[in-house]
C-alpha cells in the first residue's frame, strides 16, 4: 500500500476540465516531482489532494482511506497533508513566530510553552532562528518561504505538498529553499511537488511525472523522463524547457 | 569620485531653489488677491450688514457660546455609547450574511433585509419611528426614552453601513490566505477569527472613521425626538434671538472635533495606499 | 344747479376719497400692489385657521386677517396665503409676505430683527398635562415635579426656565406635533401652550389630557401678546396699527375673539 494512491482523480471547473483522470501512487518518503506546462493542471491536482478543491470522481487514498469522499470533515487529513505555496501565503499582520505557531495551538490545543521548544528548534534547523520576530514584510523572500515551510512543518505531516514554491524567487534567493527540500527528503518526507526547476528534479526526485492537459503523459525516473523520453509530448516539452 | 556635498549647491538644487521661490510667492499673492476681494467686496453686497448681524453676531456667538458647548456634551456621551455598540452589531451582521452554514440560513436573509432597509431610509425618519413609535406602544418610564430609542434608531442605521463596509473587508483579504490557512487543518471559523477577520478589520479602518465622523453630526437628528443637544440647544437661542450665530457657533464647534478626525482618517488612507502599493 | 354740481363733486370726492382712504395708506406698501399677501404656519391649527384653510376666513387668525384687511381698503379677493415656516420670517433679506401671522409673541430680542404690528390678542399660557398626570394640582411646586416638554422655538422655554424651574431637564421638540407624538408616548408629563391651543389639544389631539392650569395673562414673561410680523422697517406696518386700533375701539376684534376662541372659564389659575 502506498502512502498517497490517487485513482482517476476528476476535477471540473465549469465546463473545463483541469484533471481527466490522473492515475499516481506515492511511495512513503518518496519525492515525486509534476511536471509540464502552467495550466496542465499540476497546482489543481496538488489543491484536490488536500481538499482545497473538492474532486468531481475518483479517489485519494491516504494511508488506504479515502479521504475525497464528498461531505467528509476534510480537517482530519489536512492535519497529515501539508502544503507550501508559490507566493508563500504567510500572515501579515503576525510574527514568523506566531505564523508557526498559530495551528499548533489551535488545531492540537497544545498550549504556547509546551510548543516554543520544538518550534524554536525548527526554526534553528532551517537557519531562520533570528528572524522569530519578524513579520513578514521585514523578510526576504527566500525567507518567507522557509517560514511557510516551516509552518505546514509545525503540524506534524505526513505528506507535505509544494506547489512551485521557487517560481516566485529571485534566483539567488531558490538555493536556500531547495535546500530545505533536500533537507526533508533526507529526513524521510513525503513530498509532491509541482515545479519548474529542472535541475532540482532531475537530482533530487524519485519520480517524475510529466502532466499535459489533465493527464499524466509519462511518469518515470528521472534518468528515464530527462534522458530518453518515451512520449513525444515529453520530449517536446522538455527541449523547450531545458534550453 | 568627488565629495558632492562640497561648497555650492548642485546645478538641479538652484534651479528647483529658484522654483520653489517662484512658486510660493505666486502662491502667496493670489491667496492675498483672493483674501483682499472677500474682505473688501463682501461687505460692500447690500445685505451684507443684516446677514452680519443675523449670522455672525458677535456679541450674540459670545453670549451663547458656553450653552452650546454644554449642549454637545450631550452629542459626546450619545457618541460615546453609540459607536461601540455599532461597532459590534455592524460585525456581526456582515459575519452573518456570509455565514454559509444551510442552519444558519434565516439569519442571512435577516441580515440581508436589515441592510437594504436601514440603508434605505433616512435617518430622520427611523429616529422618528423607532423613537416616538415604539415608546408609544406603551412601555413605562424609564423604558421609553427618547435617548435609548433614538440611540437604537442611529445604531440601527449605521450598523448597516459599518456592515457593508466590513463585508467589503472581509471579500479584500486574499483568497490564498484563506487557502493557506485551511490547508494547516484550522476549521473555517477559525480562519475567519485569527487570519480573515484581524486583515479585514485592520483594511476598513479608513473607511469606517468617515463613518464615524458621520455618526458624531448624525447624533443631532435625536435633536428632533426631545433631548437638548447642540442643534436644538441653538435653535432655542435662534427663536430667543430670532438671530442664526448660534448655528455658525454649533458649526464652529463641530468643526473642532470633525476636522482633525477628519485628517486623521485621511491620514490612514494615505498610510494603507502606500503600504498596498 | 351749480350747487347741485358742487354737492355731486364733493360727494363724489368724498366717496372717492374714502375709498381711497380705506387703501390710501397701504397703496404701494404692499409685494403686490391692490393686494395683500399674508403667510401663515405650515400646517395652520385650530383654532387659528380651521381646516388648514385660511383662505375660507374660518378661524381667529383667519378672521382677524379679512377683518384687517378690509380695514385697510382690501376685499376678501385681494387677500393671498403663503405658508412659511419660523425661520423664513426671521432670516434677512426680502419676504414673500407682506406680513406673517401663526401666534408670534412679541419679544424685543425678536423686535430688533423683524417688526410687529400692535397685539391682536393676549394670551394665557396654559399648562397641558398627559394622562399619567392629570391629578397634579394647580401649584408651581407640583409642577416643578413634572418631566416637561415644549417646542424650542416657543417663549414657553423661557417660562420654564425663568419660572417654573423644573427639577428634571427639558425635552425640547421642534413644533406642536412632535410635543403631542410625545406627550402620547408618555415620554413627557407637561407642556405649554397657548391657552386655546391647550385646549383644542386636550380635547381633539390626545387622548386622557387635561389643562390643569393657566397663568395670568400679565404675569407671563416674554410676552404673550401676538403679533403679525413683518420685514424690519416695513411701512405697512401704521397700516395695520391703524387698523387693528380702529377694530379694537369699534369692538370688531373682540367680536371675532368670541366668535372664534372658547370661554376660558373652568381653567384655575396657577397658584
Amino acid at each position: 500500500m502506498a502512502k498517497l494512491e490517487l485513482r482517476n482523480v476528476v476535477k471540473r471547473f465549469g465546463d473545463v476540465v483541469v484533471c481527466n483522470g490522473i492515475n499516481l501512487d506515492i511511495e512513503q518518503g518518496q519525492m515525486v516531482c509534476l511536471i509540464g506546462a502552467s495550466g496542465a493542471g499540476k497546482s489543481t491536482l496538488l489543491r484536490c489532494i488536500n481538499l482545497l478543491e473538492p474532486t468531481e470522481d475518483g479517489e485519494i487514498l491516504l494511508d488506504g482511506k479515502d479521504i475525497a469522499v464528498p461531505g467528509i470533515d476534510p480537517q482530519a487529513a489536512r492535519k497529515k497533508i501539508g502544503m507550501v505555496f508559490q507566493n508563500f501565503n504567510l500572515f501579515p499582520h503576525m510574527t514568523a513566530l506566531q505564523n508557526v505557531m498559530l495551528a499548533p495551538r489551535r488545531v492540537y490545543k497544545q498550549s504556547r510553552s509546551e510548543l516554543e521548544a520544538d518550534v524554536t528548534q525548527l526554526f534553528i534547523r532551517f537557519g531562520l532562528a533570528d528572524r522569530m520576530q519578524n513579520y513578514p514584510d521585514q523578510l526576504s523572500g527566500g525567507q518567507q518561504q522557509r517560514v511557510a515551510i516551516i509552518r505546514a512543518l509545525a503540524m506534524r505531516p505526513e505528506v507535505m505538498l509544494f506547489d512551485e514554491i521557487t517560481s516566485a524567487l529571485d534566483p539567488q534567493l531558490v538555493g536556500e529553499v531547495l535546500d530545505v527540500l533536500l533537507k526533508l527528503k533526507l529526513e524521510g518526507m513525503t513530498m509532491v511537488l509541482a515545479t519548474h526547476e529542472m535541475q532540482f528534479a532531475r537530482q533530487a526526485a524519485d519520480k517524475i511525472c510529466f502532466l499535459k492537459n489533465g493527464i499524466i503523459v509519462e511518469e518515470g525516473p528521472p534518468q528515464q523522463i530527462f534522458n530518453s523520453p518515451k512520449q513525444a509530448a515529453t520530449k517536446e516539452f522538455l527541449s523547450r524547457a531545458l534550453k | 569620485m568627488s565629495d558632492s556635498k562640497a561648497a555650492g549647491k548642485t546645478r538641479r538644487e538652484l534651479f528647483e531653489q529658484r522654483q520653489r521661490r517662484r512658486s510660493t510667492a505666486i502662491a502667496a499673492t493670489s491667496t492675498l488677491l483672493v483674501l483682499l476681494a472677500v474682505i473688501i467686496f463682501v461687505p460692500m453686497t447690500p445685505g451684507w450688514e443684516k446677514v452680519q448681524k443675523s449670522f455672525f453676531n458677535g456679541a450674540v456667538l459670545a453670549k451663547t457660546f458656553p450653552k452650546l458647548i454644554e449642549a454637545f456634551k450631550l452629542n459626546i456621551m450619545i457618541f460615546l455609547w453609540s459607536a461601540p455598540l455599532i461597532a459590534v452589531l455592524g460585525l456581526l451582521v456582515a459575519l452573518a450574511r456570509d455565514a454559509k452554514s444551510p442552519a444558519l440560513f434565516p439569519l442571512k436573509i435577516l441580515s440581508a433585509a436589515f441592510t437594504d432597509v436601514f440603508r434605505g431610509v433616512p435617518v430622520i425618519l427611523t429616529v422618528y419611528l423607532i423613537g416616538f413609535g415604539i415608546p408609544g406602544l406603551g412601555l413605562p418610564r424609564p423604558w421609553n426614552s427618547p435617548y435609548i430609542w433614538g440611540s437604537l434608531a442611529l445604531i440601527l442605521t449605521y450598523s448597516a453601513y459599518v456592515a457593508e463596509i466590513f463585508r467589503a473587508g472581509i471579500d479584500s483579504v486574499h483568497p490564498s490566505q484563506r487557502s493557506a490557512a485551511l490547508s494547516l487543518g484550522l476549521s473555517e471559523r477559525q480562519v475567519m477569527r485569527d487570519i480573515v477577520l484581524p486583515q479585514a478589520v485592520r483594511n476598513v479602518v479608513p473607511s469606517q472613521m468617515n463613518m464615524l465622523i458621520a455618526l458624531q453630526k448624525d447624533v443631532s437628528l435625536l435633536s428632533f425626538i426631545g433631548p437638548v443637544e447642540i442643534f436644538r440647544q441653538a435653535g432655542v437661542y435662534k427663536s430667543l434671538m430670532a438671530n442664526f450665530t448660534p448655528y455658525v457657533g454649533a458649526a464652529i464647534i463641530f468643526l473642532v472635533v470633525t476636522i482633525p478626525a477628519t485628517r486623521y482618517a485621511d491620514f490612514l488612507l494615505a498610510r494603507q495606499s502606500r503600504q498596498r502599493s | 344747479m351749480i350747487k347741485q354740481t358742487i354737492f355731486a363733486a364733493v360727494s363724489a370726492a368724498l366717496t372717492a376719497s374714502t375709498a381711497i382712504a380705506g387703501g390710501h395708506c397701504a397703496a404701494g406698501k404692499t409685494l403686490t400692489d391692490g393686494k395683500l399677501t399674508v403667510a401663515t404656519g405650515n400646517p395652520a391649527y385650530f383654532p387659528w385657521v380651521l381646516d388648514d384653510a385660511p383662505e375660507s376666513g374660518n378661524g381667529f387668525e383667519a378672521a382677524v386677517v379679512y377683518a384687517v384687511a378690509e380695514e385697510m381698503g382690501f376685499a376678501a379677493a385681494d387677500v393671498a396665503w403663503v405658508r412659511s415656516s419660523f425661520d423664513e420670517a426671521i432670516q434677512p433679506g426680502a419676504k414673500n409676505f407682506d406680513f406673517n401671522i401663526q401666534q408670534y409673541s412679541i419679544t424685543p430680542e425678536r423686535d430688533e430683527i423683524v417688526d410687529f404690528s400692535a397685539p391682536y390678542f393676549t394670551a394665557p399660557m396654559a399648562v397641558l398635562v398627559g394622562p399619567g398626570a392629570v391629578d397634579t394640582k394647580a401649584t408651581m411646586e407640583a409642577l416643578k415635579g413634572l418631566q416637561w416638554g415644549a417646542s424650542g422655538s416657543h417663549t414657553s422655554v423661557q417660562k420654564l426656565m425663568n419660572d417654573i424651574l423644573p427639577t428634571k431637564d427639558l425635552l425640547l421638540y421642534g413644533d406642536n406635533a412632535d410635543i403631542n407624538a410625545a406627550i402620547s408616548a408618555n415620554q413627557i408629563d407637561a407642556a405649554l401652550f397657548d391657552l386655546p391651543t391647550a385646549l383644542f389639544l386636550s380635547a381633539v389631539m390626545i387622548e386622557g389630557s387635561k389643562v390643569i392650569g393657566q397663568f395670568a395673562a400679565d404675569e407671563s414673561q416674554g410676552g404673550d401678546q401676538f403679533g403679525m410680523l413683518l420685514e424690519d422697517g416695513n411701512p405697512l406696518k401704521v397700516c395695520i396699527d391703524d387698523a387693528l386700533a380702529e377694530m379694537t375701539s369699534n369692538g370688531t376684534l373682540a367680536a371675532i375673539e368670541a366668535t372664534w376662541l372658547q370661554d376660558t372659564t373652568g381653567v384655575p389659575l396657577i397658584k
